[in-house]
């Protein structure tokens, strides 16, 4: 199997956070950036953490771990890891909101939702979309999508 | 090979998921004594407040069984080991051989002997499993239960406090030491937490417990503290803390100490027998002695590692340390490893406090590497907090900037950075 993965050239990174607003727009329900920012409340929260410290800068999304601790530790079976691609995805009916992947998550990237009841639905790698929107829009390759071939 | 799980809970499951890794054909039964599929204990709390229905407790659902060719045996209990004969025996007589067994049988509750509690008291309840949660709630409803003591200010108590109040249900609680969850939190969380409980109605007695039970025929009705306070009450939840269930084990020669003691690749000393969860006695990541953490993640991981050794792919456990993620009272509280460090012995202890925003974080360092933390409502990243534990980096040079709001990975040592966003060694 060939798994799809997000890496980070945070060399390349000039600290735009397109790839935020293209997050944020990709899980509004209009999937338009304007109505995104300007006509849906609450506003989606972005799958992106974003660290900037001086001229640094780089945008951290979920790595789909190979062996997922928030999945593990997972006290309702939300999280799992897909099958057929392997990405790490979340089920918001299934969720309490107890914050254990939050607490296990070795990247520190799953992030509560705006009422602060569920995770907020974390990065699938965009399903939906041919490529992750935060890949599509960064205007400089710092966030890459390849594929890897699966050990065996 | 013919494998066997006593338990099925969170080790069981996933040394079922790690089996199957490995070997999709040898034959797998679980044995467990409940009657459902598999449930989250730490869901109980939900379902007692009426937050989740009684069809969201499973953690994994009924194809699961299938989909990994489970044979599981519902509603038997296990009463006899075998280790020569390399058999288990149910109740009903039943003998199940094995190859390969898995003791993941979980704790059971502490119920300290008190003055006039018996075994047929009615009221009295303790919080751990769904068929008595299923009991305590019937009994809320028929008897129309206005309040109610808890016994026990740890992590099932505060999780049975929080489910009651969300009932409706006025608590008084009532804990042996200074503070409310003083095995995982210091005096400061622990007073934010109690002026929480407080600003919900619930009553924090301290430095006391229950001497006396007085009943009327056999229902529980007043409580006669140490103290000599009395506290008139129809339900009392004992919830002073679980032990390893070591009943299957006893009479055997498998080594015991506080849990069934396992060695790295979670083998107990009989052979071919191993244990996880609740019930072993496994390694510690900050100690370095075998101790019980009674936790969903250690049950899980510990489930895990047996199932691969068991089918033969030798893995070592790492060893865990003691991790807690509790909300209470709309408080999320996240706790890693030594909260509380002794005077004198080389820790460094930074922390940040904002009592109006219920804000409180501490970072406890030993020789410039952190080994536990503290984080009230201030969770974002602290999964950032458990890698440099489990990493054992040096943050003598961002020491500074560890109790930031911002915080995160861009203060690492950048090549450290890089292999850890890589994604190649993410096993935690
Ligand atoms: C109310 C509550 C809240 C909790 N909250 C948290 C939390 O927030 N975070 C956290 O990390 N942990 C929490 N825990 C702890 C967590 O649930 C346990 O660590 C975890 O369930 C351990 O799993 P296990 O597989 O070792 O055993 P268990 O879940 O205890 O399961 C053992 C199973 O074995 C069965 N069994 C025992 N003996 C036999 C026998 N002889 N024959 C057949 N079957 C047998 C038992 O009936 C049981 O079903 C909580 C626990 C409780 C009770």
């Amino acid at each position: 199997m060939v798994k799809k993965r997000i890496i980070i050239n945070e060399e390349y990174c000039m600290g735009c956070r397109l790839c935020e607003v293209y997050c944020v727009t990709q899980r509004s329900r209009s999937k338009d950036i304007l109505k995104a920012y300007k006509g849906e409340y609450p506003r989606p929260v972005s799958g992106i953490v974003f660290e900037e410290k001086g001229p640094m800068s780089f945008a951290l999304q979920c790595r789909h771990c190979e062996e997922p601790p928030c999945v593990e530790a997972c006290l309702t079976g939300a999280l799992y890891v897909d099958d057929e691609t392997g990405r790490v995805l979340h089920d918001g009916e299934r969720c309490v909101g107890c914050w254990m992947c939050i607490m296990v998550c070795p990247v520190g990237v799953i992030k509560p939702d705006v009422d602060n009841r569920v995770v907020a639905s974390k990065c699938d790698l965009c399903i939906e979309a041919e490529e992750p929107a935060c890949v599509a829009h960064c205007p400089n390759e710092a966030i890459q999508l390849v594929e890897i071939e699966e050990k065996a | 090979m013919r494998y066997l799980i006593i338990g099925n809970s969170v080790a069981g499951v996933h040394c079922v998921e790690a089996i199957r890794g490995v070997d999709k054909e040898g034959p797998i039964t679980i044995c467990s004594d409940e009657e459902t599929l598999n449930y989250s204990r730490p869901l109980l709390s939900y379902y007692l407040g009426g937050r989740i229905a009684e069809d969201r407790l499973a953690f994994r659902d009924e194809a699961f069984y299938q989909r990994h060719s489970v044979d599981l045996i519902l509603e038997k209990k296990a009463t006899g080991l075998d280790t020569k004969k390399r058999r288990v025996s149910l109740a009903d007589g039943t003998r199940l051989p094995y190859d390969r067994l898995l003791l993941s049988v979980g704790g059971v509750p502490i119920v300290p002997p008190i003055d006039g509690l018996r075994h047929d008291t009615t009221g009295v309840f303790t919080f751990i499993q769904l068929q008595e949660t299923k009991r305590l709630i019937n009994y809320i409803e028929q008897e129309s239960i206005q309040e109610a003591v808890v016994l026990g200010a740890g992590l099932i108590g505060l999780k049975a406090i929080e489910g009651l109040i969300e009932r409706g249900v006025r608590v008084t609680v009532i804990e042996l030491v200074d503070r409310v969850l003083a095995n995982t939190f210091d005096t400061e969380a622990s007073s934010i937490l109690e002026a929480r409980l407080a600003a919900h109605g619930c009553t924090v007695i301290k430095r006391d417990t229950i001497q006396q039970i007085k009943t009327k025929g056999k229902k529980v009705r007043q409580l006669v503290l140490k103290s000599g306070t009395e506290i008139s009450t129809s339900l009392l939840i004992v919830a002073v803390g679980v032990r390893p269930n070591l009943a299957l084990v006893k009479g055997t020669t498998i080594r015991t100490d506080r849990g069934i003691v396992v060695d790295e690749y979670m083998r107990t000393s009989a052979e071919d027998v191993y244990a996880a969860g609740d019930c072993a006695q496994g390694l510690d990541f900050l100690s370095k002695e075998n101790v019980v953490i009674a936790i969903w993640p250690v049950a899980a991981r510990q489930g895990k590692i047996a199932g691969l050794n068991m089918s033969g792919f030798q893995t070592p456990y790492p060893g865990l340390f003691a991790m807690n993620s509790v909300q209470i009272m709309d408080i999320p509280t996240i706790s890693f490893g030594m909260t509380t460090p002794p005077d004198g012995k080389g820790y460094e202890v930074l922390h940040r406090v904002d009592r109006t925003r219920s804000l409180y974080k501490k970072i406890i360092l030993k020789d410039n590497r952190v080994v536990g933390a503290i984080l009230l409502n201030a969770i974002e990243r602290a999964g950032v907090y458990g890698m440099l534990i489990r990493e054992g980096i040096d943050v003598k040079g961002f020491k500074d900037q560890l109790l930031n709001d911002d915080f995160g990975l861009l203060v690492l040592p950048k090549e450290f950075r890089k292999h850890l966003v890589a994604g190649e060694s993410f096993v935690a």
